[in-house]
């Protein structure tokens, strides 16, 4: 283990968030067992007043996790300086097993709780508490998958042990050691590049039928889904050659350094912003035929779609302007 | 949109008014608060500080060092064996590097003794870091009389004095010809401190280590990378063990914070109740509750993290060098090159401002889900 | 306009301290007239005014509303009035926020703010400009002919002043019903005419006005409508005045 101010602040965020999950999801429990809206009873309403709490825990995890993700990324490209091999954060990722699953985890809660806070935004909108069941069934998903990243997280900074100079061998101590894969293996570059403005516009495009139509909504999500895993295997695989203008190095962690403007920031809320909203289109739509509902729903998913295709097309912008404005040619 | 803006806006009005009515309340929580903040602040920006520093020592170093051990300690490596490593494949130049401590009995102090490489320094002259130049109060053109190895004196004029750069890289260096480097230490012939090898491929720098080590039992061949890690880890350990060590003091302020979030007065009990009876709802409570955390944190960040910069930047930490500087090069008196990036923030943030917002949720909720018709009961 | 029907509120229902504060109440509350609820303490009025005035909920029973705007309601459904017996606590806020406005026995005012401050506090959470908000206190304020005190603490303000802030505050958000909880309690007689009053004025301007107390001077008064008798929570007897 080391110990760095980084990893600490990493593991008490991590403890703290999946805490808070852990007491919101008790209460879920008791939401979804007790929940009786047509009672004015004292148990209903003390639950009635838990939702409140529990929108705000989820709504400052949410922000937690986003920041964590952050965090995570930058403490790993700290640490690559400590491993034989690392030249970045790919690298230290790659010190043991558990460093590129808790990445993986990581976003994949911040999509989980952004999605949630979606459904709990429509559902406050309807007066007879539409989809309590929906969303804290979504929490009881969610809670766990913190927790094991907390867990995940845990693990991997216990397994790591700098590779530093004893006093007797140098370097020798370096030639002995397996160095960490140091780099990324990215997807071929030129078919990603036609996959990618493929998926985004059938997005795009399926977007706008969405939001005039109110036709293909689960299409929509699905394909802003796509795009949001493709983006990030194209991110990989050729948007970072264009951004280093290298044709070899595939790490998608160095964008966020100031080398390069930090234009990593810009890629990634905008996608982490795309992905969130086109998922929230997508679980809302089960809900768009309950009474309370008729009006709000189709409303906030108009508006999703709109604030999905914005955030894509922004992340699309970025890309194209890289392509086409660096010397590098693939 | 507007309406939610307006919203905030109001919500942002009262919370401010009423941070302010109870302003002892909220001054000694901030004071606490911003205490905390420049404690963390500053160890985080020393040790960071730091580390940059003896990157910066690094960055010039050769990127691998040859050293001839003899009984476990460093000795003085024989020139030629310079020669053959540079035939070994993918070296591709070696340079005997002469270097040493030379003790001032005058000042009482240390000083660094190199030659530099390319015959910079004329012989009797001599080029000084800021630090020794400040100690001798000397400057260029004045004469500088040393101690040889037999007590006689040498008299050496200064050429030139280091730009003031980074200080701590240079603060304590001499630089000198070979000629009276010599004749200050008596170094046997054909012998250099150690040996400086570059290698063409830089991903073949642990291979030609390793052939270096096979071929001479006697050496020990150093990376540059091996040093950084070591310097990385070494300020990272330190960084991390001084929070564990701080930790308690963290705790006991998020208690701090807990127990001024739970224990409302009477009075804010009832403004609590008053709003909602007219129409403030939980979560526009919550919200009002919200704002007036982010202010606090926001304040006490902000002043926490500026008195750290000035307490390390300009003060050299005070507080902090004994336990954490410790490092036998750090000698000299020096200022810290301002270096603080978002990273450190971020860090900082998460354990401060974090603990302290988990720490005041369910309080604030608490507060906020009064029934409106308490008011009215009472 | 308000229309309640068997409505019950119980306290710490299933323990050993039960206690039925309101207990089957059905009655109807006219549009623009003047409702008085009368009866010694204890008797259920306060409760029956928070379970109308959209601040708690019924155990059990249902309350209707009619003609009023709530903008999360379809529009489709809204004939008839709406029942708000079961809606949430952020529902129930954004009605009572609209259309009733409270005034209470103890004034309710916050310490430490000014009077403008103190009546523009409903309209905060609105989401309405502050100016716009801040031009109707200033009214109200002149209105009342207390403009004086605009900038003043409400501490600093005599009784009479003080039930005057109140009633402001009551109107900020311009409701179509006023509430009111033994409002003439802590004042003398003088202040207290004074207040049946300005009541007469706001009924005049089309308010429905909702009164619990237990205080000949507003229970005799001729501007009540109706007076509607309680005891232990249950309605003794009703009657319409004129």
């Amino acid at each position: 283990m080391i110990l760095q101010p980084a990893i600490l602040a990493l593991l008490v965020s991590s403890f703290l968030v999946s805490l808070m999950l852990l007491y919101a999801g008790w209460y879920g429990v008791l939401i979804l067992k007790n929940w009786d809206l047509a009672s004015g009873s004292d148990l209903q309403l003390n639950l009635e007043k838990r939702t409140y709490l529990i929108s705000v825990v989820l709504g400052y995890a949410l922000v937690f996790q986003i920041f964590s993700l952050f965090l995570y990324i930058f403490t790993a490209d700290s640490l690559h300086t400590q491993f034989v091999g690392a030249m970045c954060a790919a690298g230290s990722l790659n010190v043991n097993h558990y460093g590129y699953p808790t990445l993986l985890l990581k976003i994949a809660n911040c999509l989980l709780s952004g999605v949630w806070l979606i459904i709990n935004f429509a559902d406050n909108r309807g007066y007879d508490y539409p989809l309590i069941k929906a969303k804290y069934s979504l929490l009881m998903i969610l809670a766990p998958l913190v927790v094991l990243e907390a867990l995940l997280q845990f693990g991997y900074f216990k397994g790591l042990h700098a590779d530093v100079i004893t006093s007797c061998c140098g370097s020798l101590f370096s030639a002995g050691k397996r160095s960490v894969g140091a780099d990324l293996a990215g997807l071929p570059a030129i078919p990603m590049e036609w996959i990618f403005f493929g998926v985004m516009a059938a997005t795009l495009i399926s977007g706008v039928v969405f939001c005039f139509k109110e036709w293909g909504g689960y299409f929509f999500s699905a394909a802003s889904l796509s795009t949001f895993i493709i983006s990030a295997a194209s991110l990989v695989s050729f948007i970072c050659l264009y951004i280093y203008e290298l044709p070899t190095h595939h790490c998608p962690f160095c964008i966020l350094q100031k080398e390069y403007g930090y234009i990593g920031y810009a890629l990634y809320a905008t996608l982490l912003g795309g992905g969130i909203t086109g998922l929230g289109v997508g679980a809302l739509m089960p809900f768009k035929k309950i009474a309370s509902l008729v009006q709000v729903v189709p409303l906030i998913q108009r508006r999703l779609t709109w604030l999905s295709m914005l955030f894509y097309l922004l992340f699309t912008i970025l890309v194209a302007s890289k392509m086409l404005f660096t010397s590098f040619r693939l | 949109m507007s309406s939610f803006i307006n919203r905030h806006r109001n919500i942002i009005d009262f919370a401010l008014s009423s941070l302010l009515r109870r302003k002892i309340k909220n001054i000694s929580l901030l004071g606490v608060y911003t205490l905390i903040i420049f404690v963390l602040a500053s160890l985080i920006f020393f040790v960071h500080a730091l580390r940059r520093e003896a990157a910066l020592i690094l960055k010039n170093a050769p990127d691998m060092v040859v050293q001839r051990l003899m009984a476990g300690r460093h000795e003085l490596i024989p020139v030629d064996y310079g020669q053959k490593i540079s035939s070994i494949r993918g070296v591709q130049d070696v340079v005997p590097r002469l270097w040493g401590y030379y003790f001032d009995p005058a000042i009482g102090s240390n000083y660094t003794v190199m030659v530099p490489r390319d015959n910079m320094v004329q012989p009797d002259n001599i080029i000084i870091g800021t630090g020794v130049a400040r100690v001798r109060k000397a400057s260029v053109r004045d004469l500088i009389a040393f101690q040889a190895y037999d007590k006689t004196p040498l008299l050496l004029m200064i050429q030139q004095i280091l730009p003031y750069e980074s200080e701590l890289v240079a603060a304590d260096l001499i630089l000198m010809s070979e000629q009276d480097f010599q004749s200050m230490f008596n170094l046997p012939k054909g012998y250099a401190t150690d040996l400086a090898v570059s290698v063409a491929n830089p991903r073949e720098l642990v291979t030609v280590a390793t052939k270096i080590a096979e071929q001479f039992p006697d050496t020990r061949p150093i990376l540059k990378s091996e040093i950084l890690r070591t310097y990385d880890s070494v300020f990272d350990w330190r960084g991390g063990m001084m929070i564990v060590i701080m930790s308690a003091a963290i705790l006991s302020f998020i208690i701090f914070a807990w127990d001024k979030a739970t224990g409302l007065s009477a009075e804010e009990r009832k403004e609590i109740g008053i709003l909602k009876s007219i129409g403030w709802e939980t979560s526009d409570v919550l919200f009002l509750k919200f704002w007036e955390g982010i202010v606090i944190s926001l304040s006490a960040f902000l002043c926490g993290v500026l008195l750290a910069y000035g307490h390390v930047f300009f003060f050299s930490a005070t507080i902090f060098e004994h336990a954490l500087k410790g490092w036998s090069i750090l000698y000299p008196q020096f200022r810290l090159v301002p270096a603080i990036d978002a990273f450190q923030l971020t860090v900082l943030f998460a354990l401060s401002v974090l603990p302290y917002t988990v720490a005041t949720i369910v309080p604030a909720w608490l507060a906020a889900s009064a029934d409106p018709d308490a008011a009215m009961r009472s | 306009m308000i229309e309640l029907m068997q409505v019950t509120k119980c306290f710490n229902a299933g323990k050993s301290n039960e206690f039925t504060a309101v207990d089957s109440v059905s009655l109807t509350i006219g549009q623009g007239l003047v409702t008085v609820l009368k009866g010694p303490s204890g008797s259920g009025k306060t409760t029956l005014l928070t379970l109308i005035g959209c601040m708690a909920r019924p155990s059990s029973g249902r309350i209707r509303l009619n003609d009023i705007n709530a903008s999360f309601f379809p529009e489709t459904s809204r004939k008839g009035g709406f029942d708000i017996s079961s809606l949430p606590e952020r529902f129930l806020t954004e009605i009572r926020r609209d259309t009733f406005g409270f005034i209470f026995q103890q004034f309710n005012l916050i310490k430490g703010i000014t009077v403008l401050e103190n009546i523009m506090l409903p309209a905060y959470p609105t989401g309405r400009g502050h100016a716009l908000f801040r031009k109707r206190a200033l009214e109200l304020l002149e209105m009342f002919n207390i403009s004086r005190h605009e900038t003043s603490r409400v501490e600093w303000l005599s009784g009479g002043e003080l039930q005057r802030v109140a009633i402001a505050r009551a109107l900020i958000n311009d409701p179509a019903v006023i509430v009111a909880d033994e409002p003439t309690a802590h004042l003398d007689s003088k202040l207290s005419c004074e207040f049946m009053e300005i009541i007469g004025n706001l009924k005049a301007e089309g308010k429905t006005i909702l009164i619990a107390s237990h205080d000949p001077i507003v229970y005799d008064s001729r501007l009540a409508d109706q007076v509607i008798e309680m005891r232990d929570g249950r309605i003794t007897g009703s009657g319409l005045v004129s």
